[in-house]
């Protein structure tokens, strides 16, 4: 059947391609940069590299400075999600199956905090661990940024779960099953496209933030965001490296949405981003 | 006002070898102008498929598509000008009632007066014309669909108007309003009208002639009565009537028919009784309303042993097993088929429905009766195709 | 209707603990600081509102408020459309899908710092594609010494990073599209633009205000890109309010009038984030309409 939806002809390809170009370029150009020496970055311009080097990288791979850092945000990145998840899943169920006292007010909160800017957090935070000896550590990061990512994995999995009919539940219920049993044999399979989006909402937004990663960290678990900027600052810009290690931030991402491109538009379909 | 003539097939992919790969196996056919056809069969029987390339929607893979003559095969649905109703509503959320009818006549340039009118004269036909100024997306579903086939009856010259189980949404209570509706522009516009459904009272009502159709094949077309009396294939007999077709089987034992380890009469039909010889096995065909009470002396009666009879208010069904000759419940031969209604004994043995009057209520569970199984409206099957 | 049961409470208590640790004790520690002037950590005067006054009057404070302003709107109404056009280009089925899918999601996996230094780069006159394009070009561009330039660089950085958010809300919506409708437009003889006007965009209307509501309030928060891309130059032309606020917090440690900032910064967010809930459960209402076939 012929699409009807993509009736428009040339212009639709033409728009398409070069959004595409438009997309790709200034990552192409990063790349680009990575595999030269330094020399040729300042002195001449090219699509490609006249000598191509691994330099950079290599670098980086045997630096712990560098490697350190995304081994660090690795670390805090996938112990939130683990955590936002686990602890999101019983509450959307609550959210989703019953009325109880206060419920959406308790849920408007959770979205005020997907709503607040870090940088209102800053300060307090800064105090907080450090009283609380959570400073430098992976786990402080962690729980940092489940300010922001609870509240969207418990949306996104309430709009899930809200489409699994009741009669499954109730159905289970009566079968004599346990709430736990019946949660993670019947439930949990039938909305893992949910807790699939969840996870890589929840992975997004922990590596790309910035600010908070920065504050609460200083050697032992600084990632690689902060690596990255501070190279910036110190004196003499080592664009070769910073150009690889900045291309290296971008596999993991990579890797993740392609493995959820499927769940991504479903997702987004949800609206609930 | 068109004819349309299919000399199709349609294969899902490039090259089809046997018959799971075609969505529509070869078909030839044509329907009338002015003719209301319906397309019936279970999901999956391809009626869809076929609506589509009627409309335009979809291209055969092989095969012709022409409407009075003319090849339209390559032609859009726009170019054949024909209308089609969906399963759900389709309207513009963003127009009124009026807007959305005025709509394929705006498009095609038709004078704002002329368009005045024959909006009116639609809404009027669809008992629209109290909400022609009403926001289309507040109404009810069976007045969206109104609104969808008013969009189609709007144009003067439509050739044909294709339905797709437009009635899915519709409240049951509706439902036969909009399909007395449906007759009576039937009869008014005598218009071309191809309604594709699984429910087989929508069609059998509905429909001059029906085309019943099964994993891709038209099994049979023919109008509601030749599909009950006579059905081409036993899925026909099967699909149609509640309940369908009882099937028993049997075979042709020294030129006497032999069923449930009983003798009975050959068919007066020669031509007829040559096939069943030939054949060997077969089987025996015969509605539930056609099963009548006999005495046990009848030769032609087949005992069976009522399982169950359920008053069901105006009738009553009987269910019955069939018994053998020796008395138990069990017949040779059987080879593990399924009956018309799906049922087989745990011993194989076929169930017979009947439809009876009140003489059922005095028959009780356990006890043998006799139906009367061979006349006219008797029919016989070989390899699920009817024997004439 | 749900079922009423006040013990469905213990399954959110865990996500309360958690985000309470994480937002509430640090907001009360905000709410502390912002009525008290901190001298030193011993010393500390109760003012009451003069902070929050003095906050209100501050004129940076006021100018950073009109250029973050100023900012979203821009951001608006470049990726707004931008991103309608990017799913309407966008394939809807076949391998080519999930391919485009995967370009167009990548700018929104890449932390946001490296977003800033990827540009900071593209635009150098000296080393990067862009920057050295333009000056070919004839055009006087320098991102760090213009104001107009610095604009420009971080709008387009910004449309560059969020366009693909707008672009695959929307493609999500255009797929919830059932397919009948296209085809009883094709069937009425209307043109592309009647398809997008009266089916397209009336079905997109719920994901797009969703997606407008987000993008404001997220660009409204912004901070990392720009501050990595420009430091907030040339002066303080790019410095928006989590920058200034930043600054004020970290830079100058002036935490009495950067708490009572926090809180009116906080304000506003709360009040946007009110209205983006409500309408949001509207159009969770208006989607429902789009019928399943």
């Amino acid at each position: 059947m012929h699409d009807p939806a993509s009736r428009g002809g040339w212009w639709r390809a033409a728009f398409l391609l070069v959004y595409l170009l438009f997309a790709i370029l200034p990552i192409y150009w990063m790349l680009n940069m990575s595999f030269k020496t330094n020399d040729e970055i300042l002195s001449t311009l090219s699509l490609w590299p006249a000598q191509f080097t691994l330099e950079h990288y290599r670098t980086i791979f045997t630096d712990s400075s560098w490697y350190s850092g995304y081994i660090n945000s690795l670390i805090y990145v996938a112990l939130n999600t683990v955590i936002s998840v686990t602890v999101a899943l019983p509450a959307a169920y609550a959210f989703s199956r019953y009325q109880f006292i206060g419920d959406k007010h308790v849920f408007f909160w959770l979205l005020t905090n997907r709503m607040t800017p870090p940088a209102v957090f800053l300060l307090p935070f800064f105090q907080l661990y450090t009283s609380v000896g959570l400073m430098d550590t992976h786990l402080g990061v962690a729980l940092a940024h489940l300010v922001f990512n609870v509240p969207l994995a418990v949306w996104i999995l309430e709009g899930f779960m809200s489409g699994v009919p009741r009669e499954i539940d109730e159905t289970a219920y009566v079968d004599g099953y346990s709430f736990p049993r019946f949660f993670l044999t019947i439930f949990l399979p039938l909305i893992k496209a949910g807790v699939g989006v969840a996870a890589f909402f929840c992975f997004m937004f922990s590596w790309v933030e910035l600010l908070l990663a920065r504050t609460l960290t200083s050697v032992d678990a600084k990632p690689i965001v902060a690596t990255m900027t501070r190279t910036v600052s110190a004196s003499g810009m080592d664009w070769g490296v910073l150009a690889a290690a900045g291309v290296l931030t971008i596999v993991p991402g990579g890797i993740v949405i392609w493995f959820v491109r499927h769940y991504i538009a479903k997702g987004f379909a949800m609206g609930r981003v | 006002m068109a004819r349309i003539d299919l000399d199709l097939a349609h294969a899902y992919g490039p090259n089809p070898r046997s018959d799971e790969d075609y969505a529509l196996l070869p078909l030839r056919f044509t329907f009338d102008d002015g003719g209301a056809y319906a397309l019936l069969g279970p999901s999956g029987c391809g009626k869809t498929t076929l609506l589509n390339c009627i409309s335009g929607l979809l291209r055969p893979s092989q095969g012709t598509v022409s409407f009075d003559g003319r090849d339209v095969t390559g032609d859009s649905p726009q170019a054949r000008n024909i209308a089609q109703v969906f399963q759900f509503p389709v309207i513009y959320d963003t127009m009124t009632v009026g807007q959305n009818l005025a709509f394929p006549l705006r498009n095609r340039g038709v004078p704002a007066a002329q368009v005045r009118e024959r909006v009116g004269q639609v809404a009027e036909m669809l008992d629209l014309s109290a909400v022609l100024d009403r926001q289309a997306s507040g109404l009810s579903a069976d007045a969206k669909q109104k609104i969808s086939l008013g969009r189609g009856l709007v144009r003067h010259d439509v050739a044909a108007i294709l339905f797709d189980e437009p009635l899915t949404v519709i409240d049951p209570h509706l439902k036969w309003q909009l399909r007395r509706k449906l007759k009576q522009i039937h009869r008014e516009f005598h218009l071309t009208l191809i309604y594709v459904t699984h429910d087989q009272t929508e069609a059998l009502t509905f429909a001059d002639q029906v085309v019943v159709m099964s994993r891709g094949k038209a099994v049979q077309v023919g109008t509601a009565d030749a599909l009950f009396e006579r059905p081409a294939h036993t899925f026909v007999g099967h699909f149609i009537g509640s309940p369908g077709m009882n099937f028993l089987p049997a075979r042709w034992r020294d030129g006497w028919i032999e069923l449930a380890g009983r003798r009975y009469a050959p068919p007066a039909d020669e031509a007829i009784a040559q096939r069943l010889q030939a054949a060997g096995a077969f089987k025996i065909g015969v509605r539930p309303e056609y099963l009548r009470l006999a005495r046990p002396d009848d030769e032609q009666a087949v005992p069976a042993v009522i399982e169950r009879a359920q008053d069901i208010g105006t009738y009553w069904i009987a269910a019955a097993r069939l018994q053998d000759h020796a008395g138990g419940a069990g017949v040779e031969g059987t080879d593990g088929i399924v009956g018309a209604n799906g049922i087989v004994g745990a011993d194989g043995s076929p169930l017979l429905r009947a439809r009876l009057g009140d003489e059922a209520a005095a028959l009780r569970p356990g006890e043998t009766a006799w139906f009367s199984v061979f006349h006219r409206h008797t029919c016989y099957y070989v390899d699920e195709e009817l024997v004439r | 209707m749900k079922p009423i049961n006040q013990k469905a409470w213990l399954l959110v208590l865990p996500v309360v603990v958690c985000v309470a640790f994480s937002a509430i004790l640090p907001l009360m520690t905000i709410v502390n600081y912002s009525v008290q002037d901190i001298i030193s950590p011993e010393r500390r005067v109760f003012v009451g509102t003069e902070w929050f006054r003095a906050v209100l009057r501050d004129g940076e404070l006021h100018d950073a408020l009109l250029r973050q302003l100023g900012f979203s709107l821009a951001v608006l109404l470049v990726e707004i459309p931008l991103g309608i056009l990017l799913a309407l280009s966008m394939p809807a089925r076949g391998w080519k899908a999930s391919a485009v899918l995967v370009i167009v999601a990548l700018s929104l996996l890449i932390p946001w710092n490296v977003v800033g230094t990827i540009w900071q780069i593209f635009g150098r006159t000296d080393i990067g594609l862009l920057g050295a394009a333009l000056a070919g070009l004839g055009f006087d561009y320098n991102y760090t010494g213009n104001a107009l330039d610095a604009w420009l660089t971080v709008l387009v950085m910004d449309v560059w990073h969020w366009t693909p958010l707008v672009g695959l809300l929307c493609y999500a919506g255009l797929r919830a599209i059932p397919d009948a409708y296209y085809q009883a437009a094709q069937i009425d003889g209307a043109s592309r633009w009647a398809v997008f006007r009266h089916i397209q965009l009336p079905k997109l209307r719920g994901v797009l205000m969703i997606a407008v509501l987000l993008r404001f309030m997220d660009s409204f928060m912004i901070y990392t890109e720009p501050f990595v891309l420009t430091g907030g130059g040339p002066g303080n032309a790019t410095t928006f309010l989590s920058q200034y606020l930043t600054q004020k917090a970290v830079g100058q440690f002036d935490l009495g009038p950067a708490a009572a900032f926090s809180i009116v910064y906080f304000l506003i967010i709360l009040l946007l984030c009110f209205v983006l809930y409500n309408w949001m459960q509207r159009a969770g209402t208006v989607a429902e309409e789009v019928p399943h076939a």
